[in-house]
């Protein structure tokens, strides 16, 4: 399984497409996990009555309204939402691949009724899902956000590897396997989950950029990363009152929500046509 | 014909139920006292309580409570919002709902057309500069926030440049007895900001969807065929290659409903605009979770219908699948 | 009877994998009169369905006709022909039955439509009249109940009915070239006859050209006046019917008998060529057949063999013919 995503990530780097979210989504990785150290702490407040100030050479990208540098701050805020986005994920996947085994693989009134809650499922907005856990919160953990939000993006990847399964599903190679004595478990994850590792990374990919997005929203609503922490859709709301007399304090975490999510799915479209490249 | 009709109408209907009932799970696993989430701030009569005890079932077995809410549910009764106590959810929810109408309609019709036309041109003109440019500005866009391109676009050409109103649906200022000519073109203005945004950040998916089909059709033995006939290059391309896109068109726009309603519950709280995403947005800020939940609802169904409405598109389009 | 259309030295290049060009039809030349029938004939791969293409200037991307070659329908060179001009060509000078009924044509609209906006994409004809001459159009064809299967869609009719409304939209423009490619692969005996049947029928009644393009050299027998044999990308022999069936002068030609079953019994055994056919990027040096030939000389691997003129139209590529050769 790795060896061939290894290959798909190969094929998906001839893409200009592909080298430039990659190479991106390299250097944002490495800048939220490297700068915060050699920044000033993002909380430090030196001198909060003068508000905020426009970008200048100590503060490339200016101050907030209690005189907080916003290069940290947009910087550590990044390290917060790429990690929640990347555990969300994770949990979605494993959730999904779990579910989507099972279903395929096992068919019958068990793949019949975990799809049909599936449906039911996917025809409530996931936002919406969200706002009813999150907003009962006083103040929500991290922990438990990341939780929430992991587990209501698995439907549409059970869809997809159930799909997968279904394909292989009556393949001799399967039937062989199953000949041999291999249990159910065995056989799913051995032969039918590697096939679908590569629209599962392709998924994964896309999922990054629609979490941080989904995050930010959240944030921004009050409900996502709990002030203090800094996190890019906090920021644009904590800006909100001075979107005209200081810009950059929107701005600049707008933007960079744009870039990480841009690079993301530049690199997922990568990925996706290395996949199937008839549909680049 | 009319026995698949009703046949899918009854499972979409099976497909809203269950939906229904997830969020009654949701409801019931989200932790913490569900009579407090009912009650919220406010001071509460004892009358009031055995009513809401009744109505919703707290303190019943599980199974009274399902029934209870299900009952309320396909009564249309949806409860009554805390926020803007006394006034039943259905009623706050049947107010807004016009006005997020206008403004999806708005973007439906924007991403079904320019994005349409933009995705057909990508595929005809495929690997030029146009495809891949076009497909860059689209996904950079999509990839905005839309709480932040609206405010972008708010602080710079409403406030700044004084060029488009910057919130709401009206002016308040205009005069009661002005005609509709005016009135309409005071919504317009106030239409034009928040339906940028919304199909800004939305459109890349149409693009991208057309842009897709077209290129899979174009395969096709009878497109060579087509030319093969005379006909005009903008026959072929339209009459026959994009007609058979339309199905999976279709698709997205079963899709697509989530996207926007999603989308609208940040854009029409930055714009202020009297839908149902603002709604949503001060009923988070008020914790008003009757009004949360009835819109949860709601917005399901739509949801549901839509994909409804999608599959009796396929059999209209596509003879193919006409059920004999 | 004079040339109505005539193609002289047709190249088509492609590029090719890792570089490099390959030219699946290297310099093909034909020559069709009015009211007659010429059969293409070769195996899969011999480039018939490309030349056909080439003919309506349809070679799909990225090929690319050479320059130098020429296709001259009644004095005008069809690939100077731009725009409106080559529009007006495709369906109305020169129409073209494909091989595939089903994916030739559109699913999700009805036959009748299709005949109706080719009639009116050619004619001043429009509207009702249009729908009437597309009814007509059907009529001819033989399609039973035109009128009601106007508005059939595809997938709702026979393999046969489908050839029918193909070959219906090929004539909507009233061309004077019809060319049928492999027009009965997908049908089952009988039927194959009855298209046939009509073919020929619809070239007199119309006075039209038929380039009737084939691989099975039987289905040629009684419906071709000329028959050329294509090979490779090349013609390799070109004859009357009656002459090519009586004694075939090229070694591929009668291979090819030599592998037909045959009804009379003059076969005793079935004989396969050899070898199998080359691909377009990989076409053997100087005479293409060389590799498979049962006949072949020393010379046939190092020089390429030149054109022999046989009788007035008739040709063909090959060594043997050439006195002293051996």
């Amino acid at each position: 399984m790795i060896g061939s995503l290894g290959e798909l990530l190969r094929r998906a780097w001839k893409y200009p497409s592909g080298k430039w979210g990659a190479l991106a989504l390299v250097a944002l990785a490495l800048v939220a996990i490297a700068a915060p150290p050699l920044l000033p702490d993002p909380a430090e407040m030196p001198d909060a009555v003068q508000g905020a100030t426009p970008p200048s050479r100590a503060h490339p990208m200016g101050t907030d309204q209690l005189n907080r540098d916003m290069l940290a701050r947009v910087v550590v805020g990044g390290r917060i939402s790429l990690s929640v986005a990347v555990l969300a994920v994770l949990l979605s996947l494993t959730l999904g691949a779990l579910v989507g085994l099972i279903a395929g693989y096992a068919g019958g009134w068990l793949d019949a009724i975990l799809m049909r809650g599936v449906d039911a499922a996917l025809a409530i907005p996931r936002l919406f899902v969200l706002l009813l856990l999150l907003v009962v919160w006083e103040r929500i953990p991290l922990g438990a956000l990341i939780l929430v939000i992991g587990t209501t993006g698995w439907f549409a990847t059970s869809r997809l590897v159930r799909g997968e399964v279904l394909r292989l599903r009556h393949q001799p190679f399967v039937t062989a396997s199953e000949a041999l004595g291999a249990t159910g478990w065995r056989t799913m994850m051995r032969h039918l989950l590697p096939n679908a590792a590569g629209p599962l990374l392709v998924a994964a990919t896309l999922g990054v950029g629609d979490v941080i997005l989904l995050e930010a929203g959240l944030s921004f609503l009050g409900l996502g990363v709990q002030p203090p922490t800094p996190s890019w859709g906090g920021m644009v709301l904590e800006a909100r009152p001075l979107i005209v007399t200081a810009p950059w304090t929107a701005i600049f975490p707008g933007a960079a929500i744009v870039l990480t999510v841009l690079s993301v799915n530049l690199l997922g479209d990568a990925l996706q046509a290395a996949l199937d490249p008839r549909s680049a | 014909m009319i026995r698949w009709l009703l046949r899918r109408t009854l499972q979409a209907a099976a497909t809203f139920a269950i939906a229904v009932l997830l969020l009654f799970v949701l409801m019931r696993l989200t932790p913490g006292d569900p009579l407090s989430r009912l009650v919220g701030d406010r001071d509460v009569s004892a009358a009031e309580i055995q009513q809401l005890r009744q109505r919703y079932g707290t303190g019943e077995p599980l199974l009274t409570q399902l029934g209870a809410f299900l009952a309320g549910a396909a009564r249309g009764d949806l409860g009554t919002s805390i926020e803007h106590y006394p006034d039943r959810v259905t009623a706050l929810l049947a107010a807004r709902l016009p006005a997020t109408l206008l403004l999806g309609g708005v973007v439906l019709f924007l991403n079904f057309t320019v994005g349409i036309w933009l995705g057909v041109r990508q595929a005809v003109r495929r690997g030029s500069r146009f495809d891949r440019w076009t497909g860059r500005f689209a996904l950079a866009a999509y990839a905005m926030p839309g709480f932040w391109l609206g405010l972008v676009l708010v602080a710079f050409l409403s406030l700044r440049w004084r060029l488009l109103p910057s919130a709401q649906m009206t002016d308040p200022l205009l005069p009661a007895d002005a005609d509709a000519l005016t009135r309409g073109l005071d919504i317009l203005r106030h239409l034009t900001l928040p339906a940028l945004t919304l199909s800004l950040t939305s459109i890349a998916l149409t693009m991208r969807h057309q842009r897709a089909a077209m290129l899979s059709v174009f395969r096709l033995d009878f497109v060579t065929a087509a030319r093969a006939r005379g006909l005009s290059e903008k026959q072929v391309r339209w009459g026959h290659a994009w007609r058979n896109t339309l199905v999976p068109m279709l698709t997205l726009l079963g899709l697509w409903l989530p996207v926007l309603v999603s989308g609208s519950v940040f854009v029409e709280s930055v714009f202020n605009w009297p839908g149902l995403g603002s709604l949503a947005a001060q009923a988070i800020a008020a914790r008003d979770y009757p009004v949360l939940l009835g819109t949860a609802m709601l917005v399901s169904g739509a949801v549901v219908l839509s994909g409804l409405a999608a599959d009796l598109g396929y059999v209209l389009v596509d003879p193919r699948v006409r059920p004999s | 009877m004079s040339d109505l259309l005539e193609v002289q030295d047709l190249r088509i290049r492609f590029p090719a994998r890792g570089g490099g060009v390959s030219v699946p039809v290297d310099g093909v030349s034909l020559r069709l009169a009015r009211g007659e029938t010429l059969a293409l004939v070769g195996e899969s791969g011999s480039g018939k369905s490309l030349t056909a293409l080439a003919l309506l200037r349809l070679v799909p991307p990225p090929g690319v006709i050479d320059p130098a070659s020429r296709i001259v329908l009644e004095g005008v060179n069809l690939l100077e022909l731009q725009g409106e001009a080559l529009r007006a060509v495709r369906g109305g000078r020169i129409g073209l039955v494909f091989q595939d009924a089903m994916t030739s044509l559109n699913p999700v609209i009805s036959i009748g439509e299709q005949v109706r906006e080719t009639v009116a994409a050619h004619r001043t004809l429009h509207g009702k009249e249009a729908r009437e001459r597309a009814v007509a159009l059907l009529d001819e064809v033989g399609m039973p109940g035109a009128s009601t299967r106007y508005r059939s869609y595809p997938h709702e009719l026979s393999g046969g009915l489908r050839q029918r409304a193909l070959i219906a939209i090929a004539l909507a423009g009233e061309p004077d070239v019809l060319i049928a490619d492999e027009p009965t692969t997908a049908l089952d005996v009988t039927v194959q006859a009855q298209i046939l049947e009509l073919l020929d029928q619809l070239r007199t009644s119309r006075g039209m050209a038929v380039l009737l393009i084939s691989h099975d050299l039987g289905l040629v027998a009684g419906r071709a006046d000329r028959v050329a044999v294509m090979y490779a990308g090349q013609i390799v022999e070109e004859a009357s019917t009656s002459r090519l069936f009586r004694s075939p002068s090229h070694p591929y030609t009668r291979a090819l008998f030599g592998s037909i079953p045959r009804l009379d019994g003059a076969v005793d055994r079935l004989v396969p060529i050899a070898g199998a056919v080359p691909l377009p990027d990989a076409w053997p040096p100087a005479c293409r057949f060389h590799p498979r030939c049962p006949e072949v000389l020393a010379r046939c691997s190092v020089d390429t063999p030149p054109v022999v003129p046989l009788a007035p139209g008739e040709m063909s590529r090959c060594w043997l013919l050439v006195k002293g050769a051996k």
